[in-house]
């Protein structure tokens, strides 16, 4: 392999042209790994609520392309956003703001990601889930990431979409079928999207003004932010519970649920009250870092006992 | 980011990669490699998981 490589002319007579010098490693870290995770995991329990979950190598296939679809959206999103993650330090080390990628090749390698994911989930399982994933990844990179993320307090409410719509992606590859489960899946991360982004808001709200991102502390202040954490908190407590309600999930699900949303609720009336100084950025703190726990224990669970079902053992 | 377009050490016009541009050019051409190899696999996996026993039953 030779060392040259070979530039057009109007590159040749203007600028000098930019050779990556991007590693794998920064495009594996376009693709967002650790929501990537929770991704897979809520797809997983999407595809092993369905009546007759398909051969284990399909769903390896579905999960596989759910991620890397994921994982897309996260890549255009880093192309898109590069300009507000240079200002925020969560996000500055990312590979374009830190100067290791050219944005062009994040957005190249984002759209081959994105149809390659959705034409393999629709040959591996069907063209409904297919569309639904095609359907994700322009939600939250056009609706979400191109639109409301700059323009409303309410972006992450209404963008939450995406991030909800894994498990009715996994239950339409399973199924060919949109089920009133999967539809609950649905809204409990939907339910739960605002309460944690706005915990995250609230520690990070100068960030954001600095970006320029109109998250709900910056627009309609800090207190009206914590009360909706807690409306939206009181409305997820109740919806984590609905799976053993309905039916599709144990008693020991219930149990979980209702204890970890009883304790979410909690957490989110102590950010109600301490509004000042280290107690409130405290609050803040655990109830973000809670909800994440929330969520993974409440579908590793479901996605637990459904695996111990289809293989026998309950 | 060193590059020297028509330089003496290449005399075609071309550029000149620095050591850091062609490490991390070769990682991306073998990640490239691995993931293509690794996508023909899952394809032909997929197509026999499909197919099944259905395929010694078509029709000649």
């Amino acid at each position: 392999m030779s060392d040259a490589s070979y530039i057009d002319g109007a590159e040749a007579a203007g600028a000098a042209p930019r050779i990556p010098v991007a590693a794998p490693s920064d495009y594996f870290q376009l693709l967002k790994p650790r929501v990537m995770s929770l991704v897979v995991l809520t797809a997983l329990a999407g595809i092993l609520i369905a009546p007759a979950p398909p051969h284990p190598f399909i769903v390896f296939a579905a999960l596989l392309s759910i991620a890397v679809g994921a994982g897309a959206s996260g890549a255009l999103n880093m192309w898109y956003d590069a300009d507000i993650d240079a200002v925020m330090t969560r996000t500055a080390r990312r590979p374009i703001p830190a100067g290791r990628m050219e944005p062009e090749s994040a957005l190249a390698f984002g759209s081959v990601l994105s149809m390659l994911s959705v034409f393999t989930l629709g040959f591996a399982t069907n063209w409904l889930a297919a569309a639904l994933l095609a359907f994700t990844i322009f939600f939250y990179v056009v609706i979400y990431t191109m639109w409301l993320k700059r323009s409303t307090p309410q972006n992450i409410v209404i963008g939450g979409a995406a991030g909800a719509l894994p498990p009715m992606v996994g239950y339409a590859a399973a199924t060919g079928d949109i089920g009133l489960a999967s539809v609950i899946l649905f809204a409990i991360i939907f339910v739960w999207t605002p309460p944690h982004f706005w915990a995250l808001a609230l520690m990070k709200h100068d960030e954001y003004g600095r970006a320029g991102v109109p998250m709900m502390p910056n627009v309609h202040g800090a207190d009206r932010t914590r009360l909706e954490i807690l409306v939206y908190s009181a409305l997820l407590a109740p919806l984590g519970v609905a799976p053993w309600l309905l039916g599709f999930a144990s008693t020991v699900y219930g149990a979980v649920s209702i204890v970890a949303g009883a304790y979410l609720v909690w957490l989110a009336i102590d950010v109600y009250r301490k509004r000042e100084g280290d107690a409130a950025r405290r609050a803040s703190l655990k109830l973000f870092l809670f909800s994440i726990s929330y969520l993974f224990l409440l579908f590793l669970i479901i996605v637990g006992e459904r695996t111990l079902h289809i293989v026998g053992v309950v | 980011m060193s590059i020297k377009p028509g330089s003496e050490t290449d005399p075609q016009g071309g550029v000149v990669l620095t050591p850091e541009q062609a490490r991390s050019r070769r990682a991306r051409n073998i990640a490239i490699g691995i993931t293509v190899a690794l996508l023909a696999v899952l394809f032909y996996a997929l197509t026999l998981v499909k197919l099944g026993g259905a395929v010694a039953n078509r029709q000649i």
